[in-house]
């Protein structure tokens, strides 16, 4: 597995599309860093890019890079390796290559603004950890679509309509649910409505670090006592974590029983 | 004659005690450096008390009035005033002035005591460049920095006060003037008005209270050039009116409140050049808000800039800054050429089902705002500045 991962990766990292991605990253946040000067308000503005681009670049990219290997992966077929390990390889290799390209775009111009010698370290460091989540969890959701549909336009659709639901329907659902049942304690309903979307999880995540809770008021502070210890982070970690496990686990599945 | 008595370790009188029954009205006390343990002390007659080498009245903690002012023109300059105690039955203050008039409290230091300064009835007095630190932890335990009730004419100016109740506390009073003052972590309110009227604060600085201001139940309050500062927290607030009539605020500045101003029934209030930045809520009307003019104000960078509750609005809005507008400007006369619209969506919905509060700045919550931005539905069709400036404005 670790063989085709690098290869996956060193394949990857020499597209054009990686540098775009990287490039984007580096000039958006080093320009907001230059121009604002304020580096709490730079992580919220990035939290925002980030929480919409990185699940659907990751599921675009997943998808075209599982339509575009295909060749490649029926000669790898051929020879005696694990299947699974084909595309785990293939999968690890591309979150990591995406991940790292998040991660250096926006942490370079951070780390030239002094990132480390700055009060707001850990908040940059949970923006940096729920960008790479939310690459892995949506690249994983991507192949896992790209798998198990043979024609693209099936997949792409599939998978753009899965981005489109966790990251706008489902916050309809969810505020349409708030309004409906708006005479009954909500509390613990929308801590676990936003357990079950990795895109609303991580944006809470961030604005607790920020300390904007007090604009929640009482659910603010229901919000603030689940999330804001470090037994909240941990298990809105695992939960983050189980969303990664859960479709690589299918995609081990699928893979072993799909026909070619 | 008036005559100086000077009192002190090393002195012929050892006692402030002996040295005002010594006095007659219009003499100087002077007071050396050292610690004075005595008791209640009772200033019966008109004498300036004088500290040098700033001399110490230690209360013990004995739970009792420290000094206690009962004569017209008596001034207190250079102490520190120290361990008062606290009682539930009592209200024991550091200084209680009881209706005399023309006082000077001034360059104290009061540490520890339940209320520090206590005016009651008390008219045409000063209280100068005194610091006041209290050790309040919870509302019913601890007493105001500054109080004053029933009282007339004061000046009070260039304090600090830290770890109160409430810092400065008027209830009933009129016509004083409050200015240059610091007013630091205070369990409740900065300063608080209750049922004051003709009164002005300015140049103060307000910061991490629970609320900065409170102004409930006054005519014509005078509010200009102060700083609200970090007054963050679920219930907290920059500044906090109720039920308040004919005021003006101008020039204050309004930074990280949780909410900026809060008004629950304000009526004939001008708010002119104000700056509001990285608030939760600049300003967040509640009750029935009647004729109030908001005018050349910056709005920048609230996460909402104004929230009208009421369906009915008669307010003026107009000339401001936004932040968050978005219009363009054809003939450059500096007037954004489209109206501007500051209540959100998003805003009204909050205020509807607090939980939402939730999904802010999620990518869904930007649609529906942009998509009532364009053709509004459900927020207030009146509410709406229709000369939002180009550029910051310069106070």
């Amino acid at each position: 597995m670790y063989k085709i991962l690098k290869y996956a990766f060193y394949d990857l990292i020499r597209s054009k599309w990686s540098y775009v991605y990287f490039a984007f990253y580096l000039l958006i946040s080093g320009s907001l860093l230059f121009l604002t000067g304020d580096i709490s308000k730079v992580i919220i503005s990035l939290m925002n890019i980030v929480l919409v681009l990185v699940p659907l670049i990751a599921s675009i990219f997943g998808v075209m890079y599982y339509y575009n290997s295909r060749e490649f992966t029926e000669l790898l077929l051929a020879q005696p390796i694990r299947r699974s390990n084909i595309f785990l390889g293939q999968y690890f290799g591309l979150s990591v290559s995406l991940s790292s390209s998040l991660f250096l775009g926006i942490g370079i111009p951070f780390l030239f603004f002094g990132i480390f010698r700055s009060a707001e370290i850990w908040n940059f460091f949970i923006l940096i950890l729920t960008g790479v989540l939310l690459t892995f969890i949506f690249s994983a959701l991507a192949f896992l679509v790209a798998l198990q549909n043979e024609n693209k336009l099936k997949g792409f659709g599939f998978m753009l309509f899965i981005w489109l639901f966790l990251a706008i329907i489902y916050d309809g659902l969810f505020l349409l649910s708030l309004i409906v049942f708006k005479d009954y304690p909500l509390e613990s309903l929308s801590i676990s409505m936003s357990m079950f979307n990795p895109i609303d999880l991580s944006r809470v995540l961030i604005l607790l670090k920020l300390d904007i809770s007090a604009l929640m008021g009482y659910t603010g502070a229901v919000f603030r006592k689940f999330f804001g210890n470090d037994n909240g982070l941990i298990l809105s970690s695992l939960v983050l974590l189980m969303w990664v496990i859960i479709p690589v686990a299918f995609i081990a599945r699928v893979s072993k029983r799909k026909d070619f | 004659m008036a005559s100086t008595i000077l009192v002190g370790p090393s002195a012929r009188i050892h006692s402030i005690h002996e040295a005002l029954k010594a006095a007659v009205n219009g003499d100087t006390i002077l007071v050396d450096g050292g610690v004075y343990t005595e008791g209640s002390i009772l200033i019966d007659k008109s004498v300036t008390l004088l500290g040098r080498n700033n001399p110490v009245i230690d209360g013990l903690a004995k739970n009792l009035e420290l000094i206690t002012i009962a004569a017209d023109s008596v001034t207190i300059d250079g102490f520190t005033i120290q361990n008062g105690g606290v009682s539930f039955l009592r209200d024991l203050a550091g200084i209680r002035v009881q209706r005399k008039s023309f006082f000077t409290i001034r360059n104290n230091t009061l540490l520890k005591t339940m209320f520090a300064i206590y005016l009651e009835k008390a008219s045409n007095g000063i209280i100068q460049q005194n610091t006041i630190v209290g050790e309040a932890r919870d509302e019913i335990s601890s007493g105001n920095g500054i109080h004053a009730w029933y009282c007339k004419n004061l000046t009070i100016t260039g304090n600090t006060v830290y770890n109160q109740r409430d810092g400065i506390y008027f209830e009933f009073v009129e016509n004083s003037k409050v200015s240059h003052n610091i007013s630091k972590g205070n369990l409740r309110y900065g300063l608080h008005f209750m049922f004051s009227n003709n009164d002005d604060y300015a140049d103060n600085l307000f910061e991490n209270n629970g609320a900065g201001v409170a102004v409930m139940f006054s005519k014509q309050i005078g509010m200009f050039r102060n700083t609200f500062k970090k007054n963050w927290g679920s219930s907290a607030c920059g500044l906090l009116l109720k039920e308040i009539y004919d005021g003006r605020i101008e020039q204050n500045t309004f930074i990280k409140n949780t909410t900026g101003i809060k008004v629950d029934g304000s009526t004939r209030i001008q708010y002119l050049r104000n700056s509001f930045e990285n608030n939760g809520w600049a300003i967040k009307f509640v009750g029935g808000c009647y004729d109030n003019e908001i005018t050349s104000n910056n709005f920048v960078s609230n996460a909402f800039d104004l929230v009208i509750e009421s369906a009915r609005n008669n307010n003026t809005i107009d000339g401001n800054y936004w932040s968050a507008y978005t219009g363009y400007d054809l003939n450059k006369d500096g007037v954004g050429d489209v109206p501007f619209r500051p209540v959100k969506l998003f805003s009204y919905i909050v205020s509807r089902s607090p939980e939402a509060m939730v999904l802010l700045r999620s990518l869904f919550i930007d649609i529906i705002d942009y998509a009532e931005k364009i053709r509004p539905m459900f927020t207030p069709e009146n509410v709406i500045d229709h000369a939002p400036m180009m550029q910051k404005i310069i106070v």
